[in-house]
């Protein structure tokens, strides 16, 4: 029993944490958020090149052959440095989906070497997103096909699909409503084959929002402790204030106790374990919870300068209110915990790995 | 990362948990704020020292069994399960005790710790003064120097178990011209020695809970000085590091009250679902429980790996005190107008645990003093 991180695995964290500190500062994507498209194939080149894309594609495809637990610190370095939605939703949600899909499939052995080069990106539509991030550049969409069977998996082009663009008030998402048409041709699975990639899928996009959220969080926190270590009143720091310090404390509070059960929830993944939703529940409200007391606290903290546009907070807040609803809002995650009152052996002493 | 238990680990927990079923009372004790109550749970203190339970973690040749700290995790998973008797000399296996291996020269080890585990020496603390609670370093109550003892003058308060225990240890100021956290000694104090006055304090309950002591020209051996004199305050904070940090609440503990707080729930869930906010709140509860106990297994995982707790521990104490308070808090919510009957089966051990509850953010270091250190000494901020 070992409820840690390897070295290697920290090792390879902190490798991509460097990376982005100098390639994403807040200033850059300032930047890049006000062009149409949003995105810079020059960050994602450089993301490539560190083995990010190909971190969960099997080895076989080219990938690094790790797994979900090692997004699990990734993502929460994207949250960090407000990385958009596309290189989570490729590189992990898709290429989950894409490696669930039966050995030698011709998507399968097309796109997964794509995605470890770092030349395509794919954009996903489950169902249980009323919109389609990161579409508009999107090379290859995942979208469902509700039948009378069941939720069909299709697969199209981004020259296939009609996007109308959604404004989000994170100004780093891309939203879109896509319209498109189903057919023979575009079926990659039939409802009986797509569901568990579904299920998955759901599983993937609600854990990579909840470790961008931790990630977000930390951010806030560490935003906010500096303003108030260097902010003064009454001739003194505002970070020596006890009203100032409870605020961040319980902000670390929150923060350490989302962590864990973000990993747990991993590792049901994994195991393709029997309370997966409820553990897919668990960490997504725990990690929206840390969040979302962050930038309210954040807020609070920065005083107005933490509600204008120059400060970079606002860049964290929006990205973690708009994650706060994405792959699952509270209402549907809190749903998914009821089965704990029908299933005993869930709850109790000794049933955390049981 | 691997989230299997050892073949070992399996093996212990089921040697633990055939000791447990074979000799948990079977009737439970009276409140061990009671003289009766007190006697049952010290006879079981021994009984769990004969089998060598005491503390799991301690050196075999202290009593313990050498164990790790997931062994810990284990066992306190099978000793809250069967609802077990709370324990009474905590204050002595996890504060004291951790301690004086520390601290202690060898004898002071051989003679405390094996009385310790058998319960023979039943320990309550002295730091808190009626002018020094949070702010510890204002310590008055002397401890000057005679010879080879010390003569001990002054009052302690919110002495837990000081009413029934033979022992305290505790602060005190050898150095009278030191101020704060200098010139402070930690001593041991036999509660049987001529010129102590214990007086007890009723608590929310109505019961003896803890004490006040009162020290009129008491003579203590420095045979029972803890560390150097005058170095009292660096020992006295080990100590209340371990106090904060793990051990103290194992979660364990939250996973059995949430556990009972979803059964409470399903049963009376046709007039519980009045309100749709409570299932929230029961649901959260068993969110929190099962968050304390990740958080405990990812610690004790670093911990394993050789790195150390600091500061961080603070975390731990705010987050068990305000989940101990959401789920008893839950539970009389879903009890109603019942939840003041205290003689009511269903509702007295919910109404106890809520009462005591009430507590859990004040002792221990209060939680403002706990969110003073998180900002301090884990986020750097100046100190006001």
């Amino acid at each position: 029993m070992d409820f840690t991180f390897s070295e290697d695995q920290i090792a390879l964290r902190d490798s991509v944490s460097r990376l982005l500190m100098t390639e994403a500062a807040p200033e850059t994507l300032r930047e890049v958020w006000e062009t149409d498209a949003g995105r810079s194939p020059e960050l994602r080149r450089k993301i490539a090149e560190q083995g990010l894309t190909g971190l969960s594609v099997p080895e076989a495809e080219g990938g690094l052959g790790m797994g979900d637990m090692d997004w699990a610190l990734m993502t929460q370095e994207l949250g960090y440095y407000a990385i958009p939605d596309s290189l989570a939703d490729t590189a992990c949600i898709a290429a989950g989906m894409l490696a669930g899909l039966p050995g030698g499939h011709t998507l399968r052995s097309i796109w997964l070497p794509r995605i470890v080069a770092g030349s395509c990106r794919i954009a996903v539509g489950h169902p249980v997103n009323p919109w389609v991030a990161d579409a508009h550049l999107a090379d290859l969409l995942l979208l469902p096909n509700a039948t009378a069977e069941g939720l069909e998996l299709h697969a199209v082009t981004g020259d296939q699909v009609q996007l109308t663009p959604l404004r989000s008030i994170d100004a780093s998402r891309r939203l879109a409503d896509v319209r498109w048409q189903p057919s023979e041709a575009s079926r990659v699975a039939d409802a009986a084959n797509a569901q568990p990639l579904w299920d998955a899928a759901l599983a993937r996009g609600a854990l990579c929002a909840a470790g961008q959220m931790v990630g977000l969080a930390q951010r806030m926190l560490d935003l906010s402790v500096d303003y108030a270590a260097q902010r003064k009143q009454f001739g003194k720091p505002i970070g020596s204030f006890q009203a100032v310090k409870h605020h961040l404390a319980d902000v670390v509070t929150r923060i350490e106790f989302a962590k864990p059960v973000l990993y747990r929830a991993v590792s049901a993944l994994n195991a393709s374990a029997a309370d997966l939703a409820v553990r897919v529940a668990h960490a997504k409200l725990a990690c929206s919870d840390a969040a979302w007391t962050a930038a309210r606290k954040g807020i609070q903290v920065h005083g107005a300068m933490g509600y204008t546009w120059e400060v970079d907070l606002q860049m964290f807040m929006k990205r973690a209110w708009a994650l706060d609803a994405a792959w699952g809002d509270r209402s549907f995650h809190q749903a998914r915990l009821l089965p704990l009152l029908e299933v005993p052996e869930w709850s109790g002493p000794g049933a955390t790995f049981r | 990362m691997d989230l299997n238990y050892t073949p070992a680990q399996n093996a212990f927990r089921a040697e633990v948990r055939d000791w447990l079923h074979s000799h948990v009372p079977r009737q439970p004790f009276a409140s061990y704020d009671t003289r009766e109550g007190f006697e049952q749970h010290r006879r079981w203190e021994a009984t769990l020292a004969e089998g060598g339970w005491s503390s799991v973690t301690w050196p075999r040749e202290l009593g313990g069994r050498g164990c790790g700290l997931i062994e810990w995790l284990i066992f306190e998973e099978e000793y809250w399960t069967l609802d077990a008797p709370q324990r009474i000399n905590q204050n002595g296996i996890l504060l004291l005790g951790p301690t004086l291996m520390e601290f202690g020269t060898t004898e002071q080890k051989a003679r405390f710790l094996p009385r310790m585990a058998r319960c023979e020496h039943m320990w309550a603390q002295g730091w808190s003064e009626p002018n020094a609670g949070s702010d510890m370093a204002a310590i008055s109550s002397r401890a000057i120097r005679d010879g080879d003892h010390f003569v001990v003058n002054g009052q302690k308060t919110w002495s837990t178990r000081a009413m029934f225990a033979n022992w305290l240890f505790g602060l005190f100021r050898s150095d009278p011209q030191s101020s704060r956290h200098h010139g402070l000694s930690y001593l041991l104090v036999p509660l049987d020695t001529p010129g102590i006055t214990v007086r007890p304090i009723r608590a929310l309950n109505g019961k003896q809970a803890f004490a006040e002591v009162f020290f009129d020209d008491v003579r203590v051996s420095d045979d029972n000085l803890i560390g150097e004199e005058g170095q009292g305050w660096n020992v006295a904070m080990a100590t209340a590091g371990f106090e904060r940090g793990l051990l103290l609440r194992s979660p364990a503990r939250f996973q059995r009250a949430a556990q009972k707080l979803l059964q409470l729930y399903r049963k009376h869930q046709a007039s519980a679902d009045r309100d749709p906010s409570i299932r929230e709140a029961v649901l959260r509860a068993w969110m929190g429980a099962e968050a304390y106990t990740l958080a405990s297994y990812h610690t004790v995982g670093r911990l394993n790996r050789g790195e150390s707790i600091g500061a961080e521990a603070s975390t731990n104490k705010i987050f068990w005190s305000e989940l101990d308070l959401q789920l008893h808090e839950t539970a009389m919510r879903i009890l109603g107008p019942r939840a003041e009957l205290s003689d009511d089966p269903e509702v007295h051990d919910w109404l106890e645990g809520f009462l005591f509850a009430q507590a859990g953010p004040i002792y221990a270091g209060s939680n403002e003093i706990q969110r003073n250190i998180i900002a301090e000494r884990v986020l750097g901020l100046p100190k006001s």
